[in-house]
This record gives C-alpha cells, sequence and structure tokens, in this order.
C-alpha cells in the first residue's frame, strides 16, 4: 500500500516526545544541580509553619468555635459512639465487665449463621475457620478492633451510599453533577485525606472511620446507580404501561432487578473499608494496621508477617462470603423446602453460642493455645533470614539492575535538574499529548508543587511512580495480551489477580521488606505488584475485546501472530492500554507513598512523619498536597495521550 | 369505520431534541424533511401528522421500516412517550389532557400494551408475571391468582405456571407477556412488534395465537409491525409509515390494490397478489360479446380463493353485490394475477 495522506502535516508525537526528551538531557549536562529546590528532611518553609499556626489554632478553638462545637465535634461524637458501640460488643472491655459482650465463640458463631444465611454453607465454614485463626494467631482483640472498624464505616457508607445511588440511577442530572465526584475520590491516593481529617476530627478512631467514608461510599454508590441504571428497558417499560407508580416500578422492579449489581457494591465497600481500615492505623485507628505498622517501622517481619496474615485472611472470608451472597441474590428457583426449620435451628444454637460466650471465661476470651502466632513469626523470620543470607545474589542483583540502571538515571535526571526545566518539560509533553488544555493544568501543578516547598521530594517521588508505572506497564501488556489471546491462561491467572486486588495495600510491603529490606526498590516493587492486577485486567479484557471478526480477517489476510499482536490487537485496545497505564498511575502513586514507610523516602515520608511529629505536621499536609498535585498532572498528561482520541473536548 | 371509534388520533406529533413544541406550531419548520429539520434545528421528528380512528374490535396495524416511528407512535398513544402535539381520545377522553393518576388508573383498566423483548420479571414466576398488573392495582392474591390461572390457561401455558421466564422458549415467554396483557381484562391491547424476535415457526404460531384470543375474546387490538405479511394475515387496517408520516392507511388490498406512491408499491411488490387481492380489484367490465350466463361471485372474493371456479366455468364469471353486476371476470384476469406472482 502507497502511504495514504496523513491528516496531520506536523510531525508525529513520538517523534516530538523523543525529541522533548533529547533536548531535556542536552540542557541537563550543563545545567544539573543548579536551581533545585531542595529542603533537607528537618527544614520547614513559611507555609508549613502557616499550616502549623493553622494546628495550633484549630486546636486551641476545637472547644469554643461554633462549627466545631455544632457541626464536627458532633458528628466526631456520633460516629466515636458507633464505633465504641461495636468495640464493646466484640472488641474491647465493657459495661463494666472484663471481656466484651460477645466473645470468641459468640462471635464465629454469629459470622457462621449471617455467612450462611447470606450465602452458603461452605463460605460460612470458611468463615468460622477464618475467624478461630485469627484467636489461633494471638490477635483476636486486634482483629475485632479492625472489624468493629470496618463494619461501622461500611454501615455509614452504605447508609448514604445506596440511597444516593438510587438517586443518581433515577436522575440523570444528580448522576451527572456526583460522577466527577466520585471519580476525584477515587482517584485521591488514600492517605492524603487523612492529615485534613485529622485536623477537623482529632487523631483516632473518628478519623479513621470517616477517612474510610470517604474512600468505601463511592463503589456504594457508582454500583447501586449502574444496577438501577441497567435494568433491561422493557421491563420498566412493561411496568409503567400496567400503571404502576413511581414506588412500585423502584420496589418490585427496579430493586430486586438491581440486587445482585448492590450487593457487589457492597462487596467493594467492605473491601475497600477492610483496606482504609488498615491504613488508618497511621492515625492511630486501633486493629492490625496498627500493628503492622508498628512491626514495619521497626523492620520486625515476623510480627508484620503475623498481622498481615490475618489482614489477608479476614479479606478473603469478606470477600468470599459476599461474593457469593451476590451470585445468591441472583434470580433463581424456588427455595428449597427444608431452608425455614434448619435457619430456626441453627439460630437457636447461635442464641445458646452467644449466651456461653456472655457467661463463661473460656468461650469469651480466646484461650492461649498453641501460640500459632509465634511460630508464624519465628518461621518468617527464620524464612527471612535464609532469603536474605541465600537468595541475596538474586534479589541484590535484581535490585541493582533496576536502582543503577533505571531508577537512579531517572531520580538523577529528574532531581538534579533546575526547577525551570523540569517545568518546562513537562510543558512540552502535556501540549504534545494532551493540548492546551493539559498544558494549563500543567502549569498550574508545576506552580503549586514549587509552592508546595517540598520540590525535590516531589520529584523523588515522581521518578519512582514513573519507574514503577513503566514496569507495570510491561507487565501489564506482556500478561494483559498473554490472557486476552489465551482463554485457559485467563481462566489460571484471573483468580489470582482478582484476590490480589482485594488484598490491603499495606499487605505487599511486608514480603518485599523482607527479601529487599528498607529501600526505595521495596517501595517500587510493592507498587508493581500493587497495581500491576489492575492494568493486566484492563489490558487482558480490551483485547478480548477486539471484535472477533476483525481478528478473523486478519487471520485470513496471513497475519503472523506477532503481527496480529501489534497491527490488529494493540491498536485496537489502545483505549484500554490508555485506561490501564493510568489507573496503573493512580495505584502506584497511592503505594509509593505507603512504601515511606520502608525506606522510600520523599513524599511519602514527609506525611508519616507528619502524623508522628507535630512540628513536622505542616510540612506532612503539604506533602500530601504535593501527592495530589502529582496525580493530577500525570493523570491529566497520561489521559488526554490515549491513541484513540488525538482531539480534545471532542 | 366512521360511527364510535375506540381511539381517535389526531395531528400527532413527536419530536424529540431542544424546544421540540416549536416545530408542530410553526408552519415553516413542519413543512421541512426529517433530515432538513434536524440540520436546522437539532431535532429529530419521530412522528409528525399522524391522524387515525381504530373501530371497536378492529385489527389496526401500523407498519413501516425501522425509523419510521411506529414504536414512538404506539407509546405516544399510551403516554409511555410524551407526545409533543396533537390528540388523542379514548373512548372520548383526551387522554393527553389526564393527570398522572387518571393516566395510570387508564393504564390499569384500560389499556395493556405487548413487547417486543417480553419485559418479564426474571425473578418473578410465571403466574406471578401475569398477575403483576393486577397486584399493582391492588387485587388480592387469591383473586389474582385465580385470574392469572385463566389467562394462562387461555394462553396455552398451563402446567407451566411455576416456571422461571428463564426456563422458558422465546415463543412461550411471549405468551406469558401475552397473558399478563390479557389478565387485567383491557378493553385495548397494544403490541409493540411482538413477535419480532422470534424465529419464522415460532413467529406463524403466536399470529394464528393472536388472531384465535381476537376471535375468542374480541378486543381492540392496535399492532405494530415491520413485516408486511405479518400486517395482511393480522390487520383488518393498515397504516403504512415512513419517516413519521403516514403514507397510507387502507385495508390489505386497497395497499396492493391502489398503492397510493411508489414507497407502497415498492413495498407490496413482492406480495402474492392473488392472496390478497379481490375480484373487485381484477374485474373488468362486459363487453358486448361476452356470455352473460356463468355463475355468480361476490366483489369480496379472494382471487385465489376465486380462481378454480373461474377457470372451471370457462366463461366469464359475473360478480355481483346485492344483485348489482358490477363487472366480470375470465380466466385471462385470474392468470394475469396468479402468474405475475415474482415477477
Amino acid at each position: 500500500m502507497a502511504a495514504p495522506s496523513r491528516p496531520r502535516r506536523r510531525p508525529g508525537r513520538p517523534v516530538l516526545v523523543a525529541a522533548v526528551l533529547l533536548l531535556w538531557v542536552a540542557v541537563w549536562i550543563p545545567a544539573h544541580g543548579v536551581h533545585t529546590l531542595g529542603l533537607s528532611p528537618a527544614d520547614l518553609t513559611p507555609l508549613h509553619r502557616w499550616l502549623n499556626d493553622v494546628n495550633d489554632t484549630i486546636g486551641a478553638n476545637r472547644n469554643s468555635s461554633p462549627v466545631f462545637l455544632y457541626f464536627f465535634n458532633e458528628i466526631r461524637a456520633a460516629v466515636d459512639a458507633l464505633v465504641t458501640f461495636i468495640q464493646d460488643l466484640i472488641s474491647q472491655p465493657s459495661f463494666g465487665r472484663p471481656v466484651p459482650v460477645l466473645g470468641w465463640l459468640g462471635v464465629v458463631a454469629v459470622v457462621a449463621y449471617v455467612s450462611w444465611a447470606v450465602a452458603n454453607a461452605k463460605v460460612a465454614l470458611l468463615a468460622a475457620g477464618g475467624f478461630v485463626f485469627f484467636g489461633l494467631q494471638g490477635l483476636w482483640q486486634e482483629s475485632m478492633d479492625t472489624l468493629a472498624l470496618t463494619l461501622a464505616a461500611v454501615a455509614i457508607s452504605l447508609l448514604i451510599g445506596i440511597p444516593l445511588g438510587v438517586w443518581a440511577g433515577l436522575s440523570d442530572r444528580f448522576h451527572r453533577l456526583i460522577t466527577p465526584v466520585l471519580d476525584f475520590m477515587q482517584t485521591m491516593p488514600t492517605f492524603v485525606y487523612l492529615a485534613p481529617l485529622t485536623l477537623l476530627f482529632l487523631i483516632g478512631p473518628a478519623s479513621a472511620t470517616i477517612a474510610t467514608l470517604i474512600y468505601a461510599v463511592p463503589p456504594a454508590i457508582r454500583l447501586t446507580a449502574h444496577g438501577i441504571r441497567s435494568v433491561p428497558r422493557p421491563a420498566v417499560e412493561a411496568t409503567e404501561s400496567l400503571g404502576a407508580t413511581g414506588r412500585q416500578t423502584l420496589t418490585k422492579v427496579l430493586l430486586p432487578l438491581s440486587k445482585r449489581t448492590i450487593v457487589l457494591g457492597v462487596n467493594q465497600t467492605i473491601m475497600a473499608a477492610l483496606s482504609m481500615v488498615t491504613i488508618a492505623a497511621l492515625i492511630d485507628a486501633p486493629g492490625l494496621g496498627k500493628t503492622v505498622i508498628k512491626a514495619l517501622q521497626t523492620l520486625d517481619v515476623g510480627t508484620a508477617f503475623n498481622a498481615g496474615l490475618a489482614i489477608v485472611v479476614m479479606a478473603i472470608v469478606l470477600d468470599r462470603v459476599t461474593t457469593a451472597a451476590s451470585e445468591r441474590a441472583r434470580p433463581s428457583g424456588p427455595v428449597p423446602r427444608f431452608r425455614r426449620p434448619l435457619a430456626g435451628g441453627l439460630g437457636v444454637v447461635t442464641a445458646v453460642c452467644c449466651y456461653l460466650s456472655y457467661t463463661y471465661v473460656w468461650a469469651a476470651e480466646f484461650p492461649d493455645g498453641p501460640g500459632l502466632g509465634g511460630a508464624l513469626s519465628r518461621g518468617a523470620d527464620s524464612v527471612t533470614a535464609w532469603a536474605q543470607a541465600e537468595l541475596s545474589t538474586v534479589t541484590e542483583g535484581i535490585k541493582d539492575l533496576i536502582t543503577y540502571g533505571l531508577l537512579n538515571p531517572f531520580q538523577a535526571l529528574l532531581v538534579e535538574s533546575p526547577w525551570w526545566l523540569v517545568g518546562a518539560v513537562a510543558l512540552a509533553l502535556a501540549g504534545v499529548l494532551g493540548g492546551v488544555r493539559a498544558a494549563v493544568v500543567t502549569a498550574v501543578c508545576v506552580g503549586l508543587l514549587i509552592g508546595t516547598g517540598l520540590w525535590q521530594d516531589s520529584m523523588t517521588t515522581l521518578a519512582m511512580t514513573i519507574v514503577a508505572t513503566m514496569l507495570v506497564m510491561v507487565l501489564g501488556v506482556v500478561v494483559g495480551v498473554w490472557m486476552g489471546r489465551n482463554r485457559y491462561a485467563d481462566r489460571i491467572i484471573r483468580p489470582v489477580l482478582d484476590a490480589g486486588q482485594t488484598m490491603p495495600a499495606f499487605v505487599y510491603l511486608v514480603p518485599f521488606l523482607a527479601l529487599f529490606s528498607a529501600t526505595r526498590f521495596t517501595a517500587i516493587v510493592a507498587a508493581v505488584v500493587f497495581a500491576a492486577p489492575v492494568a493486566i485486567k484492563i489490558v487482558a479484557d480490551g483485547v478480548r475485546g477486539v471484535s472477533a471478526t476483525t481478528v478473523e480477517a486478519a487471520t485470513a489476510a496471513g497475519s503472523s501472530t506477532w503481527q496480529l499482536i501489534t497491527k490488529v490487537q494493540l491498536p485496537m485496545a489502545g483505549a484500554s492500554l490508555a485506561l490501564a497505564a493510568n489507573q496503573g498511575l493512580i495505584y502506584v502513586l497511592s503505594m509509593v507513598v505507603v512504601g515511606g514507610l520502608v525506606g522510600a523516602g520523599a513524599l511519602g515520608y514527609d506525611v508519616v512523619a507528619g502524623f508522628s511529629q507535630g512540628q513536622l505536621y505542616g510540612k506532612g499536609l503539604a506533602a500530601g498536597a504535593a501527592i495530589v498535585l502529582l496525580g493530577i498532572m500525570l493523570d491529566r498528561i497520561a489521559r488526554t495521550s490515549s491513541p484513540s482520541k488525538t482531539t480534545e473536548g471532542n | 369505520m366512521t360511527g364510535e371509534a375506540v381511539i381517535s388520533v389526531r395531528d400527532l406529533w413527536k419530536v424529540f431534541g431542544h424546544k421540540p413544541e416549536r416545530v408542530p406550531r410553526s408552519a415553516e419548520l413542519s413543512a421541512l424533511s426529517r433530515r432538513e429539520l434536524l440540520d436546522r434545528t437539532g431535532c429529530t421528528a419521530a412522528v409528525r401528522e399522524v391522524s387515525f380512528d381504530v373501530a371497536p374490535g378492529e385489527v389496526f396495524v401500523v407498519m413501516g421500516l425501522s425509523g419510521s416511528g411506529k414504536s414512538t407512535l404506539v407509546r405516544c398513544l399510551t403516554r409511555l412517550i410524551e407526545p409533543t402535539s396533537g390528540e388523542v381520545v379514548f373512548e372520548g377522553e383526551d387522554i393527553l389532557a389526564a393527570g398522572p393518576k387518571r393516566l395510570r388508573e387508564l393504564r390499569r383498566r384500560k389499556f395493556s400494551m405487548v413487547f417486543q423483548h417480553f419485559g418479564l420479571l426474571p425473578f418473578r414466576q410465571v403466574v406471578d408475571n401475569v398477575s403483576y398488573g393486577l397486584e399493582i392495582r391492588g387485587a388480592g392474591r387469591a383473586e389474582r391468582t385465580r385470574r392469572a390461572m385463566e389467562v394462562i390457561d387461555l394462553v396455552g401455558l398451563d402446567g407451566y405456571e411455576h416456571s422461571y421466564p428463564d426456563q422458558l422458549s422465546g415463543g412461550m415467554q411471549q405468551r406469558v407477556g401475552l397473558a399478563r396483557a390479557l389478565a387485567g381484562d383491557p378493553d385495548v391491547l397494544f403490541f409493540d412488534e411482538p413477535f419480532s424476535a422470534l424465529d419464522p415457526l415460532i413467529r406463524r404460531d403466536m399470529q394464528h395465537e393472536v388472531i384465535r384470543l381476537h376471535r375468542e375474546v374480541g378486543k381492540t387490538m392496535v399492532f405494530i409491525t415491520h413485516d408486511l405479511s405479518e400486517a395482511l394475515k393480522l390487520g383488518d387496517r393498515i397504516l403504512i409509515m415512513r419517516d413519521g408520516k403516514p403514507v397510507q392507511c387502507g385495508t390489505g388490498d386497497e395497499l396492493v390494490g391502489a398503492p397510493a406512491d411508489d414507497y407502497v408499491r415498492d413495498f407490496v411488490r413482492d406480495v402474492p397478489r392473488a392472496n390478497v387481492l379481490t375480484l373487485r380489484w381484477i374485474m373488468r367490465q362486459p363487453r358486448p360479446d361476452d356470455v352473460m350466463d356463468g355463475p355468480e361471485l361476490g366483489p369480496d372474493v379472494i382471487v385465489r380463493d376465486a380462481a378454480r371456479a373461474v377457470l372451471a366455468a370457462g366463461k366469464p364469471v359475473k360478480v355481483v353485490k346485492d344483485s348489482e353486476l358490477l363487472g366480470v371476470v375470465t380466466d385471462a384476469e385470474i392468470l394475469g394475477v396468479v402468474t405475475e406472482a415474482g415477477a
């Protein structure tokens, strides 16, 4: 084929991008090391001091300002009351008793009964087993604290989320209004709003619950609205044609038909809540997360592993139970006849267990048994010691390859460039890839980043983020294409990815801390592992979504497999690739910050230090803002570079 | 067809887009073609200037290709889609003036509708789907179950009342839709391409089912289809629509015998005319040399049914109504119609 007349006369985008990058290096060589806006960890800028003052002022006025007295303090009191109530029930000594109202036996019985009632006997057994395991690990109370916090956040999330979701499902206007808000809530790295929340609600369970709420409510709203919206039009029309009122349509058609999607939303809300509750340990939320963080900070891999395992088990139990519940929610045949008497019988058994656990110490406090937790910690410790001794050549090799081959040069380029050079490059890339609007957003973000006083830390974090995202995309494309083309591979890998995605972000740090000790590389690997499942699944779905006819036509034309992938499937999945890069970036960014706990330094460290040291509070807040700015900037550039949308505002 | 019309539609418009009501009001805009209107105003005229009457007990078919506005039209009649302007009079009452409560009452008691994609509720058994309309108008459980079983019997679904919709074939699912529509004992049944999603054999079964039900319960029916043979088979009268506008309205033999324009002519070209046309359409005036002692037939006898008699007679057959001679038919006319099929 002769080259057809191309609509664009200027040079193609890849050429322009390469030119910008070359120019960057060319200017960097003479200019590096000047105007880098460095700031040492203990130094503060006026902005940071001012934020400290704001914090102090708010602290001083917390009990006098009407905004606090009648609004924020009320919310805090109500949320605290709910959390404390659930904790009294299952985790903390309460009502003048040395133990909670429900002891371990009661909790296990109730969990199993509820699992059976909403799902099936199999997951009920799994749930009971999982909960007994917490006790055996010696983490009963911590687990129950995590569960209490999760339940409180989920209860409030659903109370708010489902009605809003129904509204968004029914009203186009409200749907349009709330979608960007939800997008924003979900793309913001989870950590970032912890600090501002503590400003309003103090450190403790109330802030943790509210932070969790912000993170966990969007899926409930989204999926409820989606469920309502995807009810088949004919069913709604038919019911209207029979003269149903709005309420009848909602209760008899829309809600029953979207029940399954709504339960799926409940599942996602619970998983999000669990993930966030563990991270909220940074602002002193009780539970397993706190154990993990303390252990991470002292590099105690064994303890971190034990508590991390408990989080994984809880995630698996909650996920399996709610997934099974959503499958049961599918409309199906009649209820088996024996189910009702069985439900009554099991209910009595559960009640007896609750009574026992209320009355007898053996059923209330988990017995100090074989000390499985200690054994697990010691096992993890010895495996770590062995791995660090025996595998060090391999792990160090990988670490050095990435660190020296990719990370260091990149970081040097970013960190040692004068700020105006990085700014110009970002602006040029945004202009080339995204157009005028992206360039404007980028310019604003660069300006504000300088304003935070954390330019150099931002560049360090940016370098790690970009390296990790590149690795995520390599994994995403390779594994995604494989899964997209091969159903067998898909069937095996997908459940692993699904399981990976339900894990709270923290948990990933533990094994990599064991293998690679506390470095930037550890944070990067954890981020890649955290972000890869999303990217892989999006790419796989994109490749799978390429129309079978087109693939057939290309095959009939004699394409080789490689040609088929590079000339047909990947270009046609272009939108998915862009989405994968975008999502991968967001996930990586939020994880690189969590990596601040294990030696990633830079913005992540600033945020974490801000929680623990009063004089760094303002700096931590500024670092949080810098993370958001980086996220917005990268999101704008990456989103608009989707190959399927060459023009902006189409 | 004059007298008491059950449904009387006058100058009905449905325009989608921004400020739609200006289109029917303006003589200039309403004269534009669909395409010009879209370019000028961004509005789409789905239904334009439609008027017709439906007599009690009649099967009235609206036929057109996709995009002709027929499905929008039938939804305008029950205000599932709000018409832009015009008049829909049902048993002397202007439906467009009805408040929400009155409209619900009408939908609960007077009309019901059968949909192309059935619109069944998958989590309810057949019997609960059928009684759904009775349930939302507040009937007690015993009464609605009794009535549901009656109509399930009527549409030939007995034995399946406790099945779920996804356990039934497409044809049987549509029987459920039909039963649901009949359960409320409405005055008028609306069908929106009810059999388009079914395969041809099932479709034929269902058409016969509708003919049978019409004979047994005698309801007024408004039937939407894109299939001409279905229209000819079911319809007492047929309204052909194109680009939202009515093109011709008449009985099947009128459409085939006297198409209003090339569009209709093109449409009916492949119809086997012998099966549709009556002697009225092919008879000629007697000539002086005709032998006038042949047998007599009525003008509404279909050509196919008359063929054997005419060919056997060997001489001109007289077409007679109320003992008045309208014309004659000979071998030549019959063969002219029969042999042109497929031309």
